[in-house]
């Protein structure tokens, strides 16, 4: 295995007077998707945000390509190659598709090839590229946030349930766009959905009150029933 | 039904209340020529409305922070315009209107320039500390409120002070029987040629981009790699350079101040963005013709009912659209 990319070093993290996560610790390789599964509330998003810099780490240590990122500021976190789609996948409903991706490029110019690789991906983008981003429906705005992750070379990409409440056809076009991406950036992926995240993921770590508790490859949950009983309280089977 | 939704929406929709309130006016009053006298008054009392609330509007969308102290910037460009208006009476009174000019111009930068630094500084001494906790912003900013009237009242004491207007601006255009103030129309000119500069700078650059997506979404415009705390110094001092140049516009129009004028427009500012909808220069502008407008309307039609006609105006519109007619954030 190839080394890390990112690193978090037995992470705590409060909100408020909530402890949501009590000493986390992940491996990620760099190359490839990674999971990170976990039913509600485990943590997930906590954990992806507590990289960001969204919400301090109260312990421990977060390192990307060894450097220590802790106690960054959450735009100097993003410029060091890291992009972040959140869950409700934070797109500015008031600007323009061109103006969102505009946004999310750091000198405000497009690299030709790279929005010709999105519209390719998406093209409903380019459909709706001078249209207001209130109007594009739930699965085109997650893949206007998802290609804003895109525009720019990153080095690792963290996205949070990309699929819920996503209708299945847009879903498999979304297990398209992650292989595309994951071809020159490491993807750091929070589900819930099983199924998606098989398709994609190299490696899991399943979280749960706030702790790791698996982390291993993807192959060795999926043929493994019982582990994913107990982990996930789920069965593949059950899935199919 | 449809059809006519279609045609109001297409010749401007939300954006022509104010005509339609004219036109409502004209068939209140009558006559043409004091309609049109008032509806004037409206606009040009709304465009010194407008500089005074756009920036505190944007301070609201973009950092949510509540600045009672806003007041303190269009006292003191208030004042600070009179005090240079005085010092250059020789110009303001010349019969050159480039004297007159230069006179008005010195007077609006130095209310302006003033308004940047200090605002810089407010920002960095009063609001930084506060962020994120609405009640200590009220308590503060009121705080710093009081501490700049007292000031106002040690530089400039308690008597109300005289404005001189620039002689190119005193007088009236007489057109029939309508009269116009020319000092009314410049306040409105002023007013039309900043909103155009501000739409501009935040429709056609990078830093108006940043601003307008920092008022959706602050946190997803630093995950996209921005340091939306620094451009908020920005805006802040921005708005309060706006503020005091508002107030200084406001005291040319007035002719006699006091220090509490700040105050005094703090609640018809307030009016204004929670009309126009939180965060939106359209917004800001939009809500502040409809208060300019209706103030001299009723001022004319109903002079008792002159000061609670805006608060009328603002339930009726919150109860129709309760974010205001054009919010930054739907």
């Amino acid at each position: 295995m190839s080394a890390p990319i990112l690193e978090l070093d037995n992470i705590f993290t409060d909100i408020a007077q909530y402890h949501i996560l009590h000493g986390v610790s992940l491996h990620i390789p760099e190359g490839g998707v990674h999971v990170l599964l976990g039913r509600n509330g485990a943590g997930k998003t906590t954990t992806l945000r507590t990289i960001m810099g969204l919400w301090q780490a109260k312990q421990g240590a977060i390192r990307f390509r060894g450097e220590d990122i802790t106690k960054q500021h959450t735009s100097d976190i993003a410029r060091k190659g890291i992009a972040y789609v959140p869950e409700n996948m934070g797109i500015f409903g008031g600007l323009t598709v061109e103006e969102n991706m505009r946004l999310a490029t750091l000198d405000g110019s497009f690299d030709q090839d790279r929005l010709q690789r999105i519209y390719t991906l998406f093209p409903a983008l380019e459909k709706f590229w001078n249209s207001s981003a209130w109007s594009l429906s739930g699965g085109q705005k997650q893949m206007l946030a998802i290609a804003r992750a895109m525009i720019e070379k990153r080095d690792l990409i963290l996205i949070d349930e990309p699929t819920k409440g996503l209708a299945p056809a847009i879903i498999l076009n979304m297990v398209e766009a992650f292989r595309e991406i994951a071809r020159e950036t490491t993807i750091l992926l929070v589900e819930q959905n099983f199924l998606f995240a098989r398709s994609l993921g190299q490696t899991v770590a399943v979280i749960d009150d706030g702790r790791i508790a698996h982390s291993g490859t993807m192959a060795e949950l999926v043929e493994d029933a019982a582990l994913q009983t107990r982990l996930l309280s789920l069965s593949l089977d059950a899935h199919q | 039904m449809k059809s006519m939704t279609t045609l109001v929406e297409r010749l401007g929709g939300i954006n022509l209340l104010p005509v339609l309130l004219a036109i409502i006016a004209l068939v209140l009053i009558g006559s043409p020529s004091t309609w049109l006298t008032l509806t004037i008054a409206g606009l040009s009392m709304g465009m010194m409305i407008f500089l005074m609330a756009s920036g505190l509007s944007l301070v609201f969308g973009l950092m949510d922070v509540l600045n009672f102290g806003h007041s303190a910037f269009i006292s003191f460009g208030a004042f600070i315009a009179a005090s240079v208006l005085a010092a250059l009476a020789v110009w303001v009174a010349a019969d050159s209107v480039l004297l007159n000019l230069l006179a008005l111009f010195a007077a609006i930068s130095a209310a302006a320039l003033f308004g940047l630094v200090a605002g810089w500084m407010f920002e960095r001494v009063i609001i930084k500390p506060v962020y994120r906790d609405h009640l200590r912003q009220i308590l503060i900013t009121m705080g710093a409120l009081i501490v700049a009237e007292q000031i106002i009242l040690a530089i400039w004491g308690g008597s109300p002070v005289a404005v001189p207007r620039p002689n190119f601006l005193s007088g009236s255009l007489i057109m029939g029987d309508v009269t116009i103030e020319i000092y009314r129309l410049f306040a409105f000119g002023l007013g039309l040629v900043t909103y155009m500069a501000l739409h501009a700078v935040l429709n056609r650059t990078r830093v108006g981009l940043l601003v307008r997506a920092g008022v959706e979404n602050r946190e997803m415009v630093e995950a996209l790699g921005f340091r939306i705390d620094r451009l908020f110094i920005g805006v802040f001092a921005v708005g309060s350079a706006l503020a005091a140049m508002g107030g200084a516009m406001w005291a040319g129009y007035e002719t006699l101040i006091t220090g509490a004028i700040g105050s005094e427009m703090m609640i018809i500012v307030f009016i204004v963005i929670i009309i126009g909808g939180l965060g939106s220069i359209e917004g800001s502008l939009l809500g502040a013709l409809m208060v300019g407008l209706m103030g001299n309307y009723v001022a004319f039609l109903a002079p008792k009912m002159a000061l609670a006609s805006n608060m009328i105006l603002m339930m009726a519109i919150l109860l129709w659209r309760p974010y205001g007619l054009r919010p930054a954030v739907k």
